[in-house]
């Protein structure tokens, strides 16, 4: 980290001053939209547009998000998405972290051919697929149905190449053949020698997954036809769709309440977030 | 260690080596498999698809380039690709300049808590599109935060919600917002590799700031640029759920005209109209166009580099 600390000279407090103030400004800019969240949750419905604009929580949460309760299934919604978000996020974990591990340690023919492979559908833009995997899902009867959202989420291209550049660096060769001498099986190797020493790429990996799993939109928005299975984006979206005039306070106290455990999640692991991040922009 | 064993036959060909590359297979089958179901397959069938004329109901109809001709001459097509363009430009010039900025300030000499700055920053990634547009639909509502702003400055308020470039310019606001800080620790990261040695043999040379950041920041930082350049245009070419929802009405399929990106175009096309055959040919359009831009930017970055073009 303190590597990059040599840009410039030590610049004068002047210049310091207005580092700062940038820095403070974009993060003001940052947060606040989240923030607002939050107040205009806290308040009466007219006060989204009250100017100057309300920056002070006020008492109105509990009546405003009971009568989202009322419009919406919210509760429902969470749960949705949570048991979606945590089947797709397990699955990804167990088929990446197997796929890495062989592209990572293990002699094959054709190896490099299909890792080259698995990169070169990141290209591929998901829309291309979309008509088809539609047709496709209602010939399974998997319209309305959760499997249509986890099954084709259940591995991806990025957490294998992700896996492989982690077991390539952090799981020795040696460690895999004492296991192998012991006579420990190819998954009795994985499960109880690699898994605990990969921890840390998993929980990063579990983490993304989790939260493009959460904000999904477009595709559950296709496949979900009933209330009773909407995830909770397309149970917002159809919150602010219903047109009798904006009550803010009502729209915004059930999107705060929906987002409030990822960026609480965001906060308690921020690190393994932004690690994440950045190591797979620096490989790619 | 078999050598004292009797040798049945089956050991000849079941060896260790072909028993570990079956493993191997098995480990990574799941990928194929699913990938082959849920993006081989349906991949050639938009192809397929973009040549036929198909409800979903009746008998598909072979109609060869009759689905291409159709987009190409409706004037919502064309709307929604100069849509997404600019939107996509709108959204993404100033927010990759801006944080440029911002990694280049949090990078400096006297910054302390960047571990802090680099959590804030980072935080309207985490929250959904859907949130993200719910929320700047107050701001930028009729009597909203950006309206009060204008008329506080002396100038008239702006229709978001409805005018040409309002919408464009607050659902560009959307993505810079979104994205500016995942962007700003892409390059920071990118800042953070080059090594310090670098700069301080430059300084020997008596290099001024200037022949710093032209001769050895962006150089070096020119992978990372064109990383953060190239997601943000495929990402901005799949435009869909910011217009979607911030202009989307009920039983209307999608966005206001002055919002409608292709990606909506695609989505009408197929769940509203149900002409699957149109849907598959701006499906096929926006997959060429796609390789076309990445290739573009590839190519513009490689000439830069082989030319001692700007950053040489």
């Amino acid at each position: 980290m303190s590597a990059g600390r040599v840009v410039g000279e030590s610049p004068s407090k002047i210049g310091a001053f207005f580092l700062y103030l940038i820095l403070i400004v974009g993060a003001l800019i940052s947060v606040f939209p989240v923030y607002w969240m939050f107040v205009i949750s806290t308040q009466t419905r007219e006060a989204a547009f009250r100017i100057p604009p309300e920056i002070i929580p006020s008492d109105q949460f509990l009546i405003n998000f009971n009568n989202a309760l009322k419009q919406i299934m919210f509760f429902e919604s969470m749960l949705n998405s949570l048991v979606i978000a945590v089947l797709q996020t397990v699955t990804v974990l167990l088929f990446c972290g197997l796929a890495g591990f062989a592209f990572a340690k293990y002699e094959f023919p054709l190896r490099r051919f299909l890792f080259f492979f698995v990169l070169a559908t990141l290209f591929v833009p998901q829309q291309l697929s979309l008509i088809p995997n539609y047709i496709l899902m209602s010939k399974l009867g998997w319209i309305n149905s959760f499997k249509a959202i986890v099954v084709p989420g259940m591995v991806n291209a990025f957490g294998i190449f992700w896996m492989r550049q982690y077991i390539m660096s952090a799981v020795s060769t040696e460690l895999i053949e004492a296991g192998r001498i012991d006579g420990c099986s190819h998954f009795r190797i994985f499960w109880n020698i690699v898994v605990p020493i990969i921890t840390p790429a998993l929980a990063t990996l579990g983490i993304f997954t989790f939260m493009n799993s959460w904000n999904d939109f477009m595709w559950p928005l296709v496949i979900l036809k009933s209330q009773d299975k909407f995830t909770i984006q397309i149970t917002l979206q159809q919150l602010f769709n219903i047109r009798e005039g904006y009550d803010y306070g009502k729209i915004m106290s059930a999107t705060f309440v929906a987002t409030l455990p990822l960026i609480v999640v965001f906060f308690m692991f921020s690190r393994w977030f932004i690690s994440g991040l950045t190591s797979g922009a620096v490989k790619s | 260690m078999n050598h004292s064993l009797p040798a049945k036959p089956i050991r000849r060909w079941w060896t260790e080596r072909k028993r570990t590359a079956l493993t191997a297979y098995l480990f990574i089958s799941p990928f194929f498999i699913l990938f082959a179901i849920f993006g081989l397959f349906p991949i050639a069938f938009t192809f397929y698809l973009s040549f036929f004329r198909w409800n979903a109901l009746s008998p598909m109809r072979f109609v060869g380039w009759e689905n291409y001709m159709f987009i190409f001459e409706d004037k919502t097509f064309w709307t929604s690709v100069l849509n997404t363009f600019l939107m996509g430009a709108m959204g993404t010039v100033p927010q990759l300049i801006v944080a440029l900025l911002l990694a280049v300030t949090l990078n400096s000499a006297v910054i302390r808590f960047r571990r802090f700055f680099r959590t804030l920053y980072f935080m309207p990634t985490v929250t959904s599109i859907v949130a993200v547009t719910l929320v700047f639909s107050a701001i930028f509502g009729n009597n909203g935060m950006a309206n009060g702003l204008l008329t506080e400055l002396g100038f008239d308020p702006v229709p978001w919600n409805s005018g040409w470039w309002g919408i464009k310019i607050a659902i560009a606001t959307m993505i810079m917002w979104r994205w500016t800080g995942y962007n700003t620790i892409i390059l920071l990261a990118g800042l953070q590799s080059i090594p310090p040695e670098l700069y301080e043999a430059a300084k020997i040379d008596g290099a001024g700031k200037g022949a710093l950041l032209f001769k050895i920041t962006l150089p070096l930082l020119q992978p990372f640029i064109l990383f953060v350049i190239l997601m943000s245009t495929i990402g901005s070419l799949q435009l869909f759920t910011e217009p979607f929802v911030f202009t989307g009405r009920e039983g209307t399929g999608g966005a206001r005209v002055e919002a409608i990106t292709m990606v909506i175009y695609l989505y009408r096309e197929a769940f509203y109209n149900t002409f699957f055959g149109t849907a598959a040919a701006t499906a096929v359009f926006l997959f060429f166009l796609t390789i076309l831009i990445s290739v573009m930017n590839v190519w513009i970055a490689n000439k830069l580099n082989s030319d001692g073009g700007a950053w040489r």
